[in-house]
């Protein structure tokens, strides 16, 4: 018992957070930087930041996730971190010889006031810069937001840096993928190219966090979004952002910028979310969604069909990012489950109130909760007194799974302790269907290890 | 197009007399303002808003975390001057310099320099010397693109602005921050107008008005007034008018030459003593 100490009496706590549901804005910003084509991430700060961030990536994607740090001193800290700066941006393009270093901030370099922005540019200046070479930035300070909030930081800065508008608009429509795997994205262009629509999808980590095994190692993988597509985005017929939270900021400011229109939807995870962005998809390009989609939709309607016996009524708890909670949060209520616990630790007033608009009719006592206070601690007092089903989240959940003994399934980020989340997708589909096959799996794991032996059944 | 001013200066100066003086002087022309106070000590708005108490940016930060309306925080003074303080903390603990750049960013995401309030023009009071990098959040890209210096003929006072000017250079580098002259705010030193001019010229900008020493500010301030307000036929009054105006039509921007340490005290040798 592990967690023996948390009490099964909920009392109201303004300022103590136990067991946070979130990370901080650097490991985000580090991720979306890995989406671009031959990106160097930097985290200008201390050398523990980059190191914690790193190394979490690395345990998550199984993959050496490499990232640069301005190391910062006693002595950055009191004089300013400029020269660490330049002299990293220095080293690193003669060095490691990236296309692109993708500066983000940390709370140190933030609260010294370091302007990142005039430091890069000061480089260009200065000469440290390559023709052909760019450096972008974006600030993060640990402090302020979550994760996901660093992560739409610096895909924002992606659209400031390159985004144009050359007045000749292409025949593409852009996609901001979110916070998703690499096998997401993956399906998410397949899904694009199924339905013949010619997309953008930016930040694109496939082909870099799932590189495949050659034999030798490659410093910048094949995959991820490139400088000249990043680029055409300002010239695209249309935006979809995918998620409100990790999207948005980023979609608004290429409409502001490029004048180029866009509209959220959520990330397509579960059926009714797919459906929309199909729908979405195959409006943007005006083309029909081709059988070959329809009948992927079948298949997993089937499943849920024949199998829904086996979900219905079932209480299930989950934690995670807002974006990917509130789609999940949705398919399961489509699959008849009742989502009765709901914990994000990004803070944001539209996530309850769309959380709640989704459970109103079936569940609507579920606990929901998000912010800073809305924490494992709390999640797991929630689930002493209701006990649930399932758990759904990341790997921090082993610790509750285990103390409950509730099935457990892993989704989110991070999963230090699985793999195949980089591989198969949750997204499309074909993501929905293997959600569906592991809370199956999960379930009649269950029934079969407490079943009696006169009612142990052989066909399920 | 807005402009947007930051107003430095050595401590204790008169950096927010002044600039709250300035801004009557610019509302009085018609003009649309914000002025920004980025002092802890919350008072670059008192004189505008009769010492109402604001609260401040961070203070409703902390209250009621990062759902916050601009309307909390922007209350209109004087002649519908847009007021905002910034705050920060009590003496001696946590980290002023990041209050103001917390504050600064709340205030652009909530939209505070739109170009629905119809701007003409955004102050920024801000605190003593440039002391750490949150102190110089204003002069960023896209902040304040004029500077403004208050000096007097005192030595402090002087070797202040020279630093000042060191950090303008720092940031005119890479944007578009401009030294836009030194506004001279006697402290009847001797020589104090040619002095002040003669380091303005060689700073490569211009003292662009002496405010003369004039108990009249003193009285206004005990009364929570600018002098404008409080005793508009006065002749301080028209200093400041004066001022407003000379600000108004300004075009001279330039990045300064700071002096060195041996420069500055030849300045002073030939002016002050002699």
């Amino acid at each position: 018992m592990l967690l023996r100490h948390t009490p099964v009496e909920i009392k109201e706590r303004k300022s103590l957070t136990v067991n946070p549901a979130k990370a901080c804005q650097p490991i985000g910003a580090m991720y979306a930087a890995l989406g671009i084509h031959g990106c160097l991430p930097h985290s200008h700060g201390s050398q523990g930041c980059c190191a914690y961030h790193r190394s979490t990536l690395t345990r998550h994607y199984k993959e050496p996730i490499m990232a640069a740090t301005s190391s910062f001193t006693e002595g950055s800290s009191v004089f300013g971190g400029q020269s660490n700066l330049l002299q990293a941006i220095n080293n690193i393009f003669t060095i490691y010889n990236p296309d692109i270093i993708a500066v983000h901030t940390t709370c140190l370099s933030e609260t010294i006031g370091d302007d990142v922005n005039q430091i890069c540019r000061k480089a260009k200046d200065d000469g440290k810069v390559p023709e052909g070479k760019y450096v972008i930035h974006t600030n993060t300070p640990g402090y302020v937001g979550s994760h996901i909030t660093g992560f739409s930081n610096m895909v924002k800065s992606m659209v400031k840096h390159f985004s144009e508008s050359t007045g000749e608009k292409k025949n593409q429509i852009n996609i901001i993928s979110g916070w998703v795997e690499p096998s997401d994205m993956r399906e998410i262009k397949k899904l694009a190219k199924n339905i013949g629509v010619k997309i953008v999808l930016f930040p694109d980590t496939s082909d870099v966090l799932d590189a495949p095994q050659r034999g030798k190692h490659s410093f910048y993988p094949k995959g991820g979004v490139t400088i000249p597509e990043l680029k055409s985005t300002g010239d695209s017929k249309f935006t979809l952002a995918l998620g409100r939270f990790a999207s948005e900021a980023p979609a608004k400011e290429l409409e502001k910028k490029c004048k180029v229109r866009y509209r959220v939807v959520d990330i397509p995870l579960g059926l009714s979310a797919t459906d929309r962005f199909v729908t979405a998809c195959s409006r943007a390009a005006g083309v029909n969604v081709p059988d070959s989609i329809t009948e992927e939709r079948g298949r997993l309607v089937d499943i849920i069909t024949d199998m829904q016996q086996y979900f219905y009524n079932k209480k299930v708890a989950l934690f995670g990012d807002p974006d990917h909670l509130i789609a999940l949060t949705e398919f399961l209520v489509d699959l008849d489950m009742k989502p009765i616990h709901i914990i994000s630790g990004t803070s944001g007033k539209q996530f309850e109130k769309r959380i709640r608009k989704i459970l109103e009719c079936k569940v609507p006592e579920a606990n929901v909760k998000n912010g800073a206070t809305a924490d494992m601690f709390l999640l797991h007092q929630w689930i002493k007194n209701e006990p649930v089903d399932l758990l759904i989240g990341n790997t921090y959940g082993k610790y509750i799974a285990r103390d409950e003994d509730i099935p457990f399934i892993r989704m989110g980020f991070p999963i230090l302790d699985r793999i195949g989340h980089s591989y198969f997708p949750t997204v499309g589909y074909t993501g929905g269907m293997r959600i569906l096959e592991k809370i199956l799996a999960a379930l009649m794991d269950r029934q079969d290890r407490d079943s009696l032996e006169e009612s142990f059944e052989l066909v399920m | 197009m807005m402009r947007k001013i930051a107003i430095y200066g050595k401590g204790g100066i008169g950096k927010s007399t002044t600039t709250q003086n300035i801004v009557a002087g610019l509302a009085e022309m018609g003009k649309k303002i914000m002025v920004v106070g980025c002092d802890p000590k919350a008072d670059s708005t008192r004189l505008l808003l009769g010492g109402m108490h604001q609260k401040t940016v961070l203070d409703t930060l902390r209250e009621e975390g990062e759902d916050i309306d601009l309307d909390e925080i922007v209350k209109e003074g004087y002649r519908k001057i847009r007021c905002v303080e910034s705050g920060g903390p009590e003496p001696g603990v946590g980290c002023a310099g990041r209050g103001i750049i917390t504050a600064i960013n709340l205030l652009e995401q909530l939209g505070a320099y739109e170009e629905k309030w119809a701007l003409d023009y955004a102050f920024y009071d801000v605190l003593g010397d440039v002391v750490c990098g949150g102190f110089a959040m204003p002069m960023r890209e896209g902040k304040a693109r004029e500077i403004y210096i208050v000096v007097s003929g005192e030595m402090m006072a002087m070797y202040a602005a020279n630093n000042i000017c060191k950090g303008i250079v720092k940031f005119a580098d890479a944007g578009k921050v401009r030294l836009a002259g030194l506004i001279c705010n006697s402290r009847q030193v001797d020589n104090e107008k040619e002095m002040i001019e003669e380091l303005a010229k060689k700073l490569g900008t211009q003292m662009i008005h002496f405010v003369p020493r004039e108990k009249m500010v003193q009285r206004a301030e005990i009364n929570r007034k600018t002098v404008i307000d409080y005793e508009p036929g006065h002749a301080q009054a028209d200093e400041y008018r004066t001022l407003a105006n000379k600000i108004e039509q300004n075009d001279m921007y330039i990045v300064p030459k700071p002096l060195e340490m041996e420069e500055l005290e030849s300045l002073l040798v030939e002016f002050g003593i002699v």
